[in-house]
């Protein structure tokens, strides 16, 4: 019965070979290490998200009239509101938090390089979506900080040459933040994650065409792949394990951690709070637009500062694998650029003076200067590392052992593609 | 545990223990996603404030004999009908085809019917049709002053909602 239900199938749609192909056999690289999690998790809290935000729209009601109200109904009437909200509100919190280590983690590795370079890109169109998706539904609570947060970036588009007061009342629907923007900021937060789900799709056709990266950097041989289910399947879910360890802590114990108290109180077009700061995953980019004395030039440092990353597999020229593993020079350089994103963070959640002005825009500086420096350095590293075979044995050896294997594939005329660089 | 399959010392490896220790993990996954999936599932059963709708209460002082006052209850009308003596009698001593039921089962005084005005036709409110009963405008169907049917199409009598009396002139209904 079940063999002929599967046969059945199969000669419809390749169910057996897309779970033998994607995940019975997938072959993994068996050396990756816990930060290899974070695609996992961020697919995770996706799901969460979704089925979370779904349930909250039955009961929200996205009118500047209402929706505050609404909010508090969520909160104190319909069971298990409460959890439902803040298990929404701190997986916002987790899927930045998820998203940046996961970058960090790439950038760490150099998993950015050919011939990954999709994956980065397309991972760089769902950072974008992620925070136009958090910035819309940070809104719709309606409080004072949703606010003036969306009256704070919808403004940033008035720095447009010529036509920017037309874009901003465009945005809004009105001349300032009011029903007509709150109705549509919830339409596009409702559809923007299942665009999400588009490009993710998109990702894991590539990352299934690529392969995943390792920590060594170089592509692994067969005899280095083992099957992804059940050894990647059951880390994945320890790690889950652990992931949900901390989430939950958060939620249950720390959800206002995440929320600003001034959001506490319903959204006031005429009076501004005293001190405005965003959530703290837009706090970096923030006090990178903050630094900059010019509206225009503000605004586009903060749009450089996230697309920049784009530009990394042209940027980066060195040949060495593994990223940081093997690359002294490269290693400084990626300790460097944390510390200063940190150090931005924690400029863009004071309130501006001149001391921190000054830091800030000291930050800015090595927060660009680092990429325009890696062409250089990497090309620098190439030279003293590769070409003078200063790397670790182990590595080189590795390395010889790898490409010596992928010669002689070639050589019996390989019938597996993806095994040739 | 399962001790016919000892470790035979070349794999280190008890199927028995493995088989046992599958099963039981995958359970308990099962079971708690089951269980953090109960919050969403209970999310959309009636909130509080709706909760707060289910319960009616009805002063019955200002309702003299013959005379019906129709409530709003989980957003139902529901009829409360202060009977005089001789309607008691005549609904004590008279039994319908359609349902039949006893009129002493369907209060708790015989002073007062309460009933939910919705026909078991198919929902319409049904009207006071004089001094006999209530008279369905929708596909006529006839009730008495117990509020059972005596003319189709509805099937059965008009339901009786949970309440009790709350003192002498009070009626509280709604599970409480």
């Amino acid at each position: 019965m079940r063999r002929s239900l599967k046969s059945w199938i199969d000669a419809r749609f390749p169910l057996s070979s897309f779970v033998k192909n994607e995940l019975t056999d997938y072959p993994t690289p068996r050396n990756l290490n816990y930060w290899w999690n974070f695609g996992f998790l961020a697919g995770f809290v996706l799901v969460l998200q979704i089925a979370t935000g779904v349930f909250l729209a039955m009961h929200y009601k996205p009118a500047a009239a209402e929706a505050f109200n609404s909010v508090q109904h969520i909160m104190r009437d319909v069971n298990y509101g409460w959890l439902i909200r803040y298990l929404h509100s701190t997986g916002a919190s987790a899927f930045f938090a998820v998203i940046f280590i996961h970058m960090a983690r790439t950038l760490y590795y150099g998993s950015y390089r050919a011939p990954r370079e999709l994956m980065w890109w397309s991972g760089q169109v769902l950072l974008i979506m992620l925070m136009a998706t958090a910035f819309m539904g940070y809104l719709l609570p309606w409080g004072q900080m949703s606010y003036w947060g969306a009256q704070v970036i919808t403004s940033l588009f008035g720095a447009t040459p010529l036509i920017g007061d037309h874009i901003v009342t465009w945005l809004r629907g009105d001349f300032s933040v009011g029903d007509a923007t709150l109705t549509r900021f919830f339409a596009l937060h409702y559809l923007f994650p299942f665009l999400i789900i588009a490009v993710v799709i998109l990702h894991m056709v590539a990352l299934h065409t690529v392969k995943s990266s390792n920590p060594s950097g170089i592509t692994l041989h067969d005899k280095d792949n083992i099957p992804f289910h059940p050894y990647f399947t059951i880390k994945d879910l320890y790690g889950l394990g652990l992931f949900l360890i901390v989430f939950c802590g958060c939620v249950f114990f720390i959800p206002e951690f995440f929320i600003e108290p001034e959001n506490n109180i319903p959204a006031n077009p005429l009076h501004t709070p005293a001190h405005i700061v965003p959530e703290w995953y837009f706090l970096p980019f923030y006090a990178i637009l903050r630094s900059i004395p010019d509206k225009l030039g503000g605004v586009v440092a903060m749009a450089m500062s996230i697309i920049i990353f784009a530009l990394m597999p042209f940027l980066d020229r060195c040949k060495v694998p593994g990223g940081a593993c093997f690359r002294p020079v490269f290693r400084a350089m990626f300790y460097f650029f944390m510390a200063d994103v940190i150090l931005l963070g924690y400029i863009g959640a004071q309130p501006p003076n001149a001391t921190l002005t000054i830091v800030g825009e000291v930050a800015t500086f090595f927060y660009f200067a680092i990429f325009a420096l890696l062409p250089f350095t990497s090309y620098w590293e190439n030279r003293m590392l590769l070409q003078k075979e200063k790397l670790p044995v182990a590595a080189l050896t590795l390395i010889r052992e790898e490409s010596v294997i992928r010669v002689d594939k070639k050589g019996q005329g390989a019938q597996k593609g993806e095994d040739t660089p | 545990m399962n001790n016919d399959k000892p470790d035979n010392g070349t794999t280190g490896l008890d199927e028995g223990r493995r088989d046992f220790l599958e099963k039981g993990t995958t359970a308990f996954a099962v079971a708690g996603v089951a269980a953090a999936c109960w919050p969403f599932v209970a999310s959309m059963n009636p909130s509080r404030d709706v909760q707060a709708k289910a319960v009616a209460m009805v002063d019955l002082g200002g309702l003299a004999p013959g005379k019906v006052e129709t409530v709003e209850w989980q957003g139902k009308p529901v009829f409360v009908f202060h009977r005089t003596d001789e309607q008691i009698a005549d609904m004590h001593s008279t039994q319908t085809q359609l349902d039949p039921e006893s009129d002493d089962k369907r209060v708790v005084k015989p002073e007062y019917l309460v009933v939910v005005g919705i026909c078991t036709h198919l929902g319409c409110i049904p009207n006071r049709s004089g001094p006999e009963g209530w008279l369905c405008p929708c596909h006529g169907s006839l009730y008495d002053n117990s509020g059972r049917v005596i003319q189709g199409p509805a099937p059965t009598n008009l339901a009786v909602p949970p309440y009790r009396f709350d003192g002498e002139k009070k009626i509280i209904i709604g599970k409480v």
